[in-house]
């Protein structure tokens, strides 16, 4: 699995189980009960944070309610105990599943939106819950003591045990942000984060998977939560479904290093014992230190090395290793991608002379029309692309050429008309579905994924193709080639060129095998050399069968290139044909030249 | 993490005056008043349709009129909020904590160093109030100068990932340094300014309006119009507002954005600050109290719709309408659940607000 730079899932399962024993080592050297509390605590918050990280540090959506799951899982555990009895053996299973329906009752909505509007809607429900539980009468709800039976309470006198468990849930967290981190899991997340329309474009189910880490998220905070309840022995509101509680996890993951493993542990490893022993030392007449102290690291974290501890040392590493690598050294990864590159290679272009063998149209518009408040951007298209050919769209600027491409993708609704792929109609699919169904896109502006490899940029386009990530690897590989980026493999993208980049976004919609390939502008930009060697790609992609829209404004790469032509103007499909033809149509001179210069062209023709 | 020593809940925050006539001051958030009048008039009030509502029409009258009082400070704060994120685009969560600043000033004005007890009971509270402003203005500069710039602005609010976060985080990171440095250097108990003008009421047929909430309505109004004209009249405001409309483009008109937006952050956070200072004599307060806010400024900057002024002035109002009639079919206690959930369902159903224009894109 290489899905992950070059950290293996097997060494990090190795290193979750070298900072268990670490901790079991300092639990048994430490003999202060109190310092036991705080290791304790240490582990608790990890966990959270763990947990925060998940949704948001591999999604990039911040959540500010955390506290909501964690506050629910005390309560979950305090009142099952002392209303029903209820052991936490079974109170804290419990709170996995009251938080993990929390986190599903709160992500349904809540995925809705974005950016500052998701930031804001997670804050209010905690703070919402915090006044429901204290109109409940919940304001302090001390935990009955069961000395008679303490194993069956959890309320054990050795500290250490308490330890024992945190550190079992911490393991059990990291256990599975390791899994998701090192599958497509992770990557889809991943590809949330950095362009969640580009991501529903490569097929991935962007809402499934937000919701999935959400409810793993809040199960894990709620059994955090339940256990932070027992060891405390009394839950109040505030403590529990406060701001300071929310705020937690997000500055020890920031701190520590967004989306990573670690990030959140190191976090808590230096932050929580930091303010608890300051707020023991000094509380008594600084009582806000704790606070003060999360406030000017957070700030502090933030100005120095926004990337968090985790990445800061990381790629620090990295640059001492590269600089000490001879140079040769670099393009020796490679070797073993190509050795499974053949291995795949038949099978793919099998298919794709198979699907060559057809006729007819592959795609379909008829009458479609949509409108943004009074300007019609798009007003009765009809268009026909013939399977296998390469079809040009151009347009001059604003005339709704991406708009089209959104239409046909699923990015936008069309208010009239309908849309066909291959007999199947489109009309309503999200954008994944329609990426399953074998359309793929790239965009304008290409957004690649600055830290990953090129390998792992273009494998989040294979997952649609697959359910094995090891053949999704393959299938990757298998479109770099195909690109001509096969030995840039695992060359970073924030390392690439402009070209690279278009060949990179290429390959990304290749791999899941697409029918149909929707191209926006990706000629844009590319000086003359650089042209030619992508041209050389997409006619390659046609003669292999792969139906292709494009669109252009500039004209002349595009004569050489496509077999048909549609020009849109304001909306409206005004020619259609041989690229030659549809040259010296009037009206298409016209809108790219303008009336005036018609007229002279006309003029001086008679 | 334990933080036992915080006071968190304003309503069971000490009585500001201790005894005779004291029924008439208004307890924190306006509630008392209203709860002494229902106990007075028990007239239930029938629906044609003969079903019974469990409030009377003077409880109706007197949770509108308390609303509408205590909704003008709080359509203070949301426009200093909403000049702030308009201009900006910036996620303040210190916000609260400068409106705390504000009481604080205010208090400290008034009580602390009697700079201004020659003033009288009457305007000291008022005059206090508007010198938070200021203040808080120039520590909104200082702090925006050195700290807020640096994660916010034209360069940074296109950076990918974290990049956009990073504001909210130095937000979120001022609101806790200011709430617990608070705690430290005001102490935890809490104060409130002693304004006799908070214990006297009119009464309006059967409605009791509390005069330091309608003067501080007054006031609040008196304000909000000032602000607007400074935006739609001077060359400042017009910058600011140029540069919260398209900020790429208002630097190729060769306006300086970045003094824009500290003029926006510096007078968003003065203006909220005043309005603290004004519900510093009719509430008491602590360190913690700006969180309480927080909301309902999001609230009422989100129901007018993000970025406009005229929408924050209104979206505040309201949600200090929906607080206070909230009481009516609720506990009081569920008052600021009934905000929280006004506000999910604007963010839900209407985002773009009342007066907002939908301009986020995907």
């Amino acid at each position: 699995m290489r899905l992950r730079g070059g950290s293996g899932g097997a060494g990090q399962g190795w290193a979750i189980l070298g900072l268990a024993v670490a901790v079991l080592a300092i639990a048994f050297a430490i003999r202060s009960a109190y310092y036991e509390l705080v290791l304790t605590q240490v582990l608790l918050w990890a966990v959270l944070a763990v947990a925060w990280n998940l949704i948001s540090g591999y999604s990039g959506l911040f959540s500010f309610g955390h506290a909501a799951f964690w506050g629910l899982g005390a309560y979950t555990v305090a009142l099952g105990l002392i209303q029903f009895d209820l052991s936490p053996w079974l109170g804290i299973p419990a709170c996995a599943v009251v938080g993990g329906a929390a986190a599903a009752l709160i992500g349904f909505p809540t995925f809705r939106l974005r950016g500052h509007y998701f930031a804001l809607a997670m804050l209010a429900y905690p703070l919402a819950m915090l006044y429901v539980f204290e109109w409940l009468g919940y304001q302090e709800l001390p935990l009955p003591m069961h000395r008679e039976a303490p194993l069956r309470y959890m309320q054990f006198t050795d500290p250490r045990v308490y330890v024992v468990l945190a550190l079992a849930l911490l393991i059990l967290a990291l256990g599975l942000s390791l899994r998701v981190e090192t599958s497509r899991f992770g990557m889809s997340l991943l590809a949330i984060k950095q362009n969640e329309p580009a991501a529903e474009a490569a097929g991935i189910d962007t809402w499934r998977w937000k919701m999935r880490a959400i409810v793993l998220s809040g199960a894990f905070s709620a059994m955090a939560g339940g256990l932070y309840a027992i060891v405390l022995l009394v839950v109040t509101p505030e403590t529990v479904f406060g701001m300071l509680v929310s705020a937690q996890p997000l500055i020890l993951t920031l701190f520590g290093g967004v989306g990573s493993l670690w990030g959140p542990v190191i976090g808590a490893a230096v932050l929580v014992p930091l303010a608890e022993i300051l707020n023991a030392e000094l509380g008594a007449w600084l009582p806000g230190i704790q606070g003060v102290v999360y406030g000017v690291a957070i700030i502090a974290i933030i100005l120095c090395a926004p990337e968090g501890v985790y990445w800061r040392v990381r790629d620090r590493l990295r640059l001492r290793q590269s600089r000490r690598m001879p140079s040769g050294a670099e393009t020796a990864p490679a070797a073993p991608a190509g050795a499974e590159r053949s291995r795949t290679e038949p099978a793919v272009v099998r298919s794709l002379q198979r699907r060559s063998d057809r006729d007819g149209d592959a795609l379909v518009l008829r009458g479609v029309g949509i409108a943004f408040g009074g300007l019609r951007a798009l007003d009765g298209i009809d268009l026909a692309v013939r399977e296998g050919s390469l079809h040009g769209i151009i347009g001059p600027n604003g005339a709704g050429k991406t708009t089209l491409f959104n239409v046909i993708n699923g990015f936008l609704r069309p208010g009239t008309g309908s849309i066909a792929f291959a007999g199947h109609p489109l009309t309503g699919l999200r954008p994944h579905a329609v990426c399953r169904l074998g359309i793929g896109r790239t965009f304008q502006v290409v957004r690649a994924f600055p830290r990953m490899t090129l390998l792992q940029n273009v494998v989040t386009g294979a997952f649609v193709g697959t359910r094995d990530d090891r053949i999704a690897e393959q299938m990757a590989v298998a479109a770099l080639d195909r690109v001509g980026l096969g030995r840039r493999a695992e060359a970073l993208a924030a390392g690439l060129t402009t070209k690279e980049l278009r060949l990179m976004e290429l390959a990304r919609a290749l791999v899941p095998q697409p029918r149909l390939l929707l191209l926006d502008e990706t000629l844009a930009g590319l000086g003359h050399d650089d042209l030619g060697d992508i041209l050389g790609v997409i006619r390659q992609l046609r003669d292999d069968g792969v139906t292709i829209v494009i669109i252009e404004h500039t004209m002349q790469a595009m004569v050489q290139l496509v077999d048909r032509f549609s020009v849109l103007d304001h909306g409206r499909l005004i020619a259609a044909g041989q690229p030659q033809e549809v040259m010296r149509d009037p009206r298409v001179v016209e809108a790219y030249l303008g009336k005036r210069w018609m007229e002279r062209v006309q003029s001086t023709g008679a | 993490m334990r933080r036992t020593e915080k006071v968190h809940d304003t309503r069971t925050a000490l009585p500001l005056s201790s005894g005779t006539g004291g029924e008439d001051h208004a307890a924190p958030n306006g509630l008392h008043t209203a709860r002494v009048t229902a106990a007075r008039n028990r007239r239930p009030y029938r629906l044609l349709t003969g079903t019974r509502m469990p409030f009377s029409s003077t409880d109706f009258l007197q949770a509108l009129a308390a609303g509408i009082t205590v909704g003008g400070a709080y359509a203070l704060m949301c426009i200093g909020l909403g000049i702030i994120f308009g201009a900006m685009r910036v996620v303040n969560f210190a916000q609260g904590d400068f409106l705390m600043l504000g009481m604080y000033a205010a208090f400290y004005l008034t009580t602390g160093f009697g700079a201004l007890a020659f003033l009288g009971p009457y305007a000291g509270p008022i005059v206090a109030a508007f010198l938070a402003g200021p203040i808080v203005f120039v520590l909104g500069w200082v702090l925006h100068r050195f700290l807020v710039s640096r994660v916010t602005g034209i360069g940074l609010a296109q950076t990918e990932g974290a990049g956009g976060y990073a504001q909210i985080i130095v937000t979120l990171g001022l609101s806790l340094i200011l709430q617990n440095g608070g705690l430290i250097v005001f102490g935890s108990s809490p104060s409130g300014i002693r304004a006799p003008l908070a214990r006297a009421s009119w009464e309006i047929g059967p409605v009791l309006l509390n005069q330091a909430r309608v003067v501080s309505f007054a006031v609040a109004v008196g304000l909000v119009a000032v602000v607007y004209l400074f935006l739609t009249h001077t060359q400042s405001g017009k910058g600011l507002r140029a540069a919260a409309d398209n900020s790429t483009a208002a630097i190729y008109m060769g306006i300086d954005v970045d003094r824009a937006h500290r003029i926006a952050w510096s007078l968003g956070v003065g203006i909220t600050a005043i309005a603290g200072g004004l519900l510093a004599s009719s509430q008491s307060f602590q360190p913690y109290t700006g969180f309480d806010f927080v909301i309902v400024m999001y609230a009422g900057v989100v129901l007018g719709g993000l970025g406009s002024i005229l929408g924050a002035f209104w979206g505040g109002l309201l949600i200090g309408i929906v607080q206070q009639m909230s009481t009516l079919v609720l506990p009081y206690q569920l008052q600021n659940t009934a905000i929280f959930v006004v506000f999910l369902l604007i963010v839900f159903l209407r985002p773009q607000g009342l007066f907002g224009r939908l301009s986020e894109r995907t």
